[in-house]
């Protein structure tokens, strides 16, 4: 007997072609999916009733174990149970060889293949395949909840996430077999979740502490259409520091000294738990039972104290994200709390006086983001009629393109709302120069190699003409994903060339919140450095124009002396040309164009001269 | 003529309704499609057409065409949970066969 749900009016579905589809939260530490049934989003529970599921997985050789299985694994056999994958997705062998010494892990050693891969007693595995098992767990789950494998799945994704992170969470969907509507970030899903996309225009905060990691996001919701406009955050601060400071003060009051593994682990336990139950009682009992048993209250405000300086953390990334987006806090409408430590009364205080009103946080902290997901995916689905809500998100960092000199111009800004397509055209520096190297660079910085190198691909064999004349149109396009793809063509001629990146590494938030911050600080001395090698550019080509035109006719437009003046300024020119500043070289190379003024006259006369040669005054084309 | 929702059904639909925040009630009908002849619809309702009939039962406004009536008096809704999966189902007395998934049916 089928088991059916009730449909928006007039879209109810011929049998067996329901347009199921399912919201996916692919977490750090846990996992969930969700679904939209009889118009209220759910999560959708294991036989258990448990909606999350711990993103851990296990090879042991001859399965594959998921969850809390593969969790309990975790002790008694780290080396195939792995753990966070989240953090290796989309990283090359470099970040991973970075992240060595905090994971447990041994990785294969790549050559032919550059994806870094976990060596385990079942195989060897990417990050994408590890995440891929973990979203088909979540498949299988939603298949035999919904009654049908769902037509198609959004999965969430931080919005700091880069094209690299983006591109390996698809590719894990891919893995599992399912059909991505699309990726969504985490903090829109949030919003989506509490209804504010059909809410009146505002701006809302999202922030989000879960058990490692701090986010915070701010959206701006324009006529139903939301934008990331910034976003900040710590990646190692979360509800795990609140037990630790707590578990300090255990040992503090209970004078423990020798603490080994199980004492510690013990503290940590009963931290938490003390935690939890501080949530909604106003004390806790801890009791840790040990060699030296020992027993203790604690009042919510003893708790709050401690935790008060972690908090505090958060606020100073919300207010630089703030002053990232350029508004004030008065103007926040709305803020939605997600992850599990926003349960944490304190938190729930502090996040509303600084932004002056009360979080929302009706919903489960923990399913907030899945919820969201899940609605997202019911629309891309077609359940819903005449629902126009698009979701916009923003690129984190602009992306630009290398110039001569090793410059960056940037041809898509940063926070600009994706999908974009943008175009800029560019042009030789040489004479019959016939290929163009294209590199295209993320980050905000002028010099491209304080910038993040994403791709390179060469537009090869169009005609040779003098410096200047070709068209090259390079276009950049990211799609609603996030993933970029770069064409390149030269428009007289046609010739073109193109490339989809996917590039090999990523970068961490944090990474990117240095890259940012960095081009603050740097800011002067990058325009500074930027002055000087457009100096420098344009040093060479004047050089190269002289030489060039010295050899043709030098001799026989110049005197003797005026020769060598020439020369001497050249001289100067190129050898202070990797030495003196800008504003020099700026001197410098007038004084070159000064003493060559009447070469350039001369030269000028005698091609009008040439091209007019026996020619009537009537022949020639004014 | 008459249709019934069970306890369960009618808290099930009234939850979301409530949930929904705008509709009046549930309608039910039956549409020509499907493997087996009919099949069942279930939506949320949000105005009357001309030829509804609507029945109040259990604080529930069930609303059902003329046309589909036929095909329906006497049905009990109920709601299941079968293994992961939960869902309305109809105990339809009209139904002398239906197709294997129980999503449509023939009179």
């Amino acid at each position: 007997m089928a088991l059916l749900q009730i449909s928006e009016p007039g879209e109810s579905s011929a049998p067996h072609q329901r347009r199921l589809a399912v919201g996916i939260d692919l977490g750090t530490t846990n996992s969930l999916v969700a679904s939209v049934r009889s118009g209220e989003a759910i999560c959708l529970p294991d036989e258990r009733g448990r909606s999350l599921l711990p993103s851990v997985v296990h090879y042991d050789g001859n399965q594959v174990l998921v969850g809390y299985e593969a969790r309990a694994l975790q002790a008694v056999d780290p080396l195939n149970t792995i753990a966070s994958v989240k953090r290796l997705m989309g990283r090359g062998q470099e970040d991973v060889t970075r992240l060595a010494n905090v994971v447990p892990h041994e990785f294969v050693a790549a050559e032919a293949s550059t994806v870094p891969r976990i060596r385990t007693a079942g195989g060897d595995f990417s990050a994408v395949e590890i995440s891929g098992e973990i979203l088909k767990c979540l498949a299988q789950r939603a298949e035999q909840s919904l009654g049908g494998g769902p037509e198609g799945v959004v999965i969430t994704v931080p919005a700091y996430f880069d094209d690299a992170q983006r591109q390996a969470t698809r590719d894990a969907a891919r893995f599992a077999g399912l059909n991505l509507f699309r990726l969504l970030n985490e903090p829109t899903a949030a919003a989506v979740a509490y209804g504010l996309d059909q809410d009146a225009d505002g701006l809302i905060a999202v922030y989000d502490l879960g058990g490692g990691t701090f986010d915070i996001s701010i959206l701006r919701l324009n006529k139903g259409v939301f934008e990331v406009l910034a976003t900040g955050g710590d990646s190692s601060l979360g509800g795990d520091d609140m037990d630790h400071a707590l578990g300090e003060w255990i040992v503090e009051q209970a004078g423990f000294s020798d603490i080994d593994a199980v004492l510690a682990r013990k503290i940590l336990i009963a931290a938490r738990s003390a935690k939890e139950q501080l949530s909604h009682g106003d004390s806790a009992t801890i009791s840790i039972d040990h060699a030296q048993p020992w027993q203790a209250e604690i009042e919510r405000a003893q708790f709050s104290d401690l935790i008060e300086p972690l908090v505090r953390k958060t606020l100073s990334a919300c207010r630089r994200a703030l002053r990232d987006a350029g508004i004030d806090k008065q103007e926040i409408a709305e803020v939605v709390m997600v992850g599990g430590s926003t349960r944490v009364p304190l938190v729930q205080t502090m996040v509303g006086d600084f932004f002056g009103r009360k979080p929302m946080c009706e919903l489960d902290p923990d399913q907030v983001v899945a919820l969201g997901a899940s609605i997202q995916a019911d629309i891309l689905a077609g359940n819903k009629p005449d629902s126009d809500m698009l979701l916009l998100d923003v690129l984190p960092l602009s992306l630009g393109i290398e110039t001569m000199g090793g410059l960056c111009e940037k041809i898509i800004e940063r926070n600009t709302a994706i999908p974009v397509a943008r175009a800029q055209e560019f042009t030789t520096f040489k004479d019959g120069q016939t290929a163009m190297s294209i590199h295209v660079v993320q980050g905000e910085r002028e010099l491209v190699s304080d910038c993040r190198s994403l791709a390179r691909f060469e537009l090869r064999g169009f005609p040779p003409m003098v410096a200047g004349a070709a068209r090259i149109r390079v276009t950049y396009q990211v799609d609603a994903d996030g993933l970029m793809s770069v064409t390149a063509e030269e428009t007289t001629s046609g010739v073109a060339a193109d490339i989809v990146v996917k590039p090999s590494y990523g970068l961490t938030d944090q990474e990117i919140e240095t890259m940012l911050r960095a081009s603050m600080d740097h800011a002067r001395e990058d325009i500074e450095a930027r002055m000087l090698r457009e100096q420098q550019v344009e040093a060479r080509r004047v050089i190269e124009a002289i030489d060039a035109a010295l050899v043709q006719d030098g001799e026989a437009l110049l005197s003797e002396s005026e020769l060598s003046a020439i020369r001497l300024k050249r001289n100067e020119l190129e050898e202070r040309l990797e030495s003196a500043g800008s504003d020099e070289l700026k001197q410098l190379i007038k004084a070159v164009e000064q003493v060559s003024e009447t070469y350039v006259a001369r030269r000028m006369n005698a091609s009008v001269r040439q091209a007019l040669a026996g020619k009537q005054i009537d022949e020639v084309d004014v | 003529m008459a249709i019934h929702l069970s306890d369960i059904a009618a808290s099930r639909v009234q939850h979301f309704l409530e949930n929904r925040g705008k509709g009046i009630g549930l309608r039910l009908g039956v549409k020509t499609t499907g493997c087996s002849g009919l099949a069942y619809v279930i939506e949320f309702v949000d105005e009357l057409q001309e030829d509804d009939e609507v029945f109040e039962t259990k604080g529930v406004k069930v609303v059902v065409d003329k046309k589909s009536l036929v095909f329906l008096d006497g049905t009990e809704v109920d709601f299941a949970k079968v293994g992961l999966n939960e869902g309305f189902q109809f105990k339809n007395p009209n139904a002398k066969d239906a197709c294997g998934c129980g999503e449509s049916f023939t009179v």
